[in-house]
């Protein structure tokens, strides 16, 4: 077991029980602020409910990177062809970027007409453009004289990006794909909060607004360690997806020892 | 006969950088021809425009038998980090279509020639400058080009390296018979090598005069360290010296 995982999972437990034990020293109640033994406890007896909630914010959140995968990485792939492409669109995905989602998730609502693809499209909005600037830069970082080489040896456009611009930018995806998956589980959980609406199928956003309106803070607690819980086994699996795709040759993925 | 010619090539970069002014440059069927400058003389530039990748701003590349394939290699290893050793060198003929057990074989035969037989398998990061630097030749020999053009392939290798890449490359040269043009800013290694040295000029960029280099083939370890090598060496410099301050 190594340091890297020993320290932080100490750290934690220390954190616990700290907070337990401050629970409990100065009686606060758990309407106010309920310790990590009653969360635990919430978490068990309201799995019932919290569980399908759980599924369906994950599955918006997968479902939105899948979306954010397909259509960033063939947009940037669009800007690699064709410069005009790139110039007359990519002022837009800016914009799309840097406008506040909570600004315009009513929007979308409002046209939508349904909550579940609402939530959908706001997800894939914060989601989609790291993906894109991401795979953009790396189909650009390619070595020259290796471009040099494939127009020697008369490969096309198409030869070049399968052969040479898709693996040069392979790692550089990657590392978008991480930030995207943390943004893509926000987007759905911010989306639903502004929806502000449970609607057939409720996530856990939806939970934690409800728990909020009853009082029930352990049960709201229980759903934040759950969004927490789904963003870092997302972290944690797409880190894994990059490991295996790059450990035999990319410098990220080699451990300093060798 | 002639194999290519370069005819008063200039080259001004699009920042007004003029690297080339009317350069010319004669090259021999199966000769071995050594290009020697100071950095920054323009030769990178020369190579690229007769290997097609850098179009003159005048004057004009000839292939009077008809423009022959080639081979390239770069100043760095320049391989692909995703591919294993093979199939870096496997590259250009999947670039032609050339069905995979065939290019394989084709590939593993090449690096088979520079002295990396059983490192077919082995990644880039896995291989020592030397060994990349031959793979890339490697990589520029699996087509069987009749004309190899190497900018400075060597310059970033250990003096014992160098000396026995130098040697394999002569071997590979008298064993197949193609053309090469050697870019070099090192006299030592332009005379031991090739049959002609052609001396460039920075400022503008430009071949200057010829150096002949009538020393029989093969050139081993002794001629290395031969009284007649030195005093090529000598006479080279002397004449390198010479055109530079005309
Ligand atoms: N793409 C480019 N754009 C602008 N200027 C360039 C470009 N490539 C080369 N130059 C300039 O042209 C001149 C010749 O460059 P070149 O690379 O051909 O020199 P060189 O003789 O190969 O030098 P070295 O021995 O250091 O490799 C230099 O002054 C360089 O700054
Ligand atoms: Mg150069």
């Amino acid at each position: 077991m190594s340091a890297r995982f020993v320290a932080p999972v100490v750290m934690g437990l220390l954190m616990l029980g700290l907070w337990e034990g401050i629970v409990r020293i100065a009686e606060v109640p758990p309407y106010v602020l309920p310790g990590p033994i009653v969360v635990a406890e919430t978490l068990v007896s309201d799995w019932g409910t919290l569980a399908p909630s759980l599924w369906i914010t994950l599955e918006i959140t997968l479902e939105a990177l899948a979306a954010a995968v397909v259509v960033g990485v063939l947009l940037a792939v669009l800007f690699s062809l064709s410069r005009w492409i790139e110039l007359s669109l990519f002022p837009y995905a800016i914009i799309l970027q840097v406008t506040p989602i909570v600004a315009i998730a009513p929007l979308i609502i409002a046209w939508a007409n349904d909550v579940e693809l609402s939530l959908l499209i706001c997800a894939w909005l914060v989601a989609f453009f790291p993906i894109l600037s991401n795979t953009v830069l790396g189909l650009r970082s390619v070595d020259h004289n290796l471009l040099a080489l494939f127009e020697l040896y008369g490969a096309g456009r198409w030869k070049t990006l399968i052969h040479l611009r898709l693996p040069a930018a392979l790692p550089y995806f990657l590392g978008g794909l991480r930030i995207s998956g943390g943004l893509a589980l926000i987007g759905a959980v911010v989306a639903e909060f502004v929806a502000g609406t449970g609607g057939s199928a409720s996530g856990l956003a939806w939970r934690i607004l409800e728990a909020g309106y009853q009082l029930r803070i352990p049960r709201m607690f229980a759903a934040l360690v759950l969004i927490s819980a789904a963003g870092i086994a997302i972290y944690l699996a797409l880190s894994l997806l990059s490991y295996l795709l790059l450990w035999r040759w990319h410098e990220s993925a080699i451990s300093p020892e060798g | 006969m002639r194999l290519v010619a370069a005819r008063g090539v200039s080259k001004v970069f699009a920042n007004g950088v003029r690297a080339l002014d009317g350069a010319s440059l004669d090259v021999g069927q199966g000769e071995f021809l050594s290009v020697l400058g100071p950095s920054g003389c323009g030769k990178s530039t020369l190579l690229r425009i007769v290997a097609g990748l850098t179009p003159p701003s005048a004057g004009a590349i000839e292939w009077p038998a008809g423009k022959t394939d080639l081979g390239f290699v770069f100043q760095e290893p320049t391989l692909m980090p995703w591919a294993t050793a093979l199939g870096n060198v496997a590259l250009p003929l999947r670039l032609g279509g050339v069905a995979r057990g065939e290019r394989e074989a084709r590939a593993a035969d090449a690096l088979g020639h520079v002295g990396l037989a059983g490192f077919e398998h082995t990644w880039p990061r896995e291989l020592s400058g030397g060994m990349k630097m031959r793979v890339s030749i490697a990589r520029a020999l699996v087509t069987a080009p009749r004309l190899l053009l190497m900018d400075e392939p060597f310059a970033a290798l250990d003096e014992i390296t160098r000396h026995r890449l130098n040697a394999d490359l002569l071997a590979l040269w008298e064993r197949t018979g193609f053309t090469v043009v050697f870019v070099t800013h090192s006299v030592f290694e332009s005379v031991f090598l090739s049959q002609r040295i052609a001396v460039m000029a920075a400022r503008p960029g430009r071949v200057l005069s010829e150096i002949a280099v009538d020393a029989p083939y093969p050139r081993t370890a002794a001629f290395r360290t031969s009284a007649d090598y030195a005093a090529r060496c000598r006479l080279a410099s002397a004449q390198l010296a010479e055109a530079m301050a005309a």
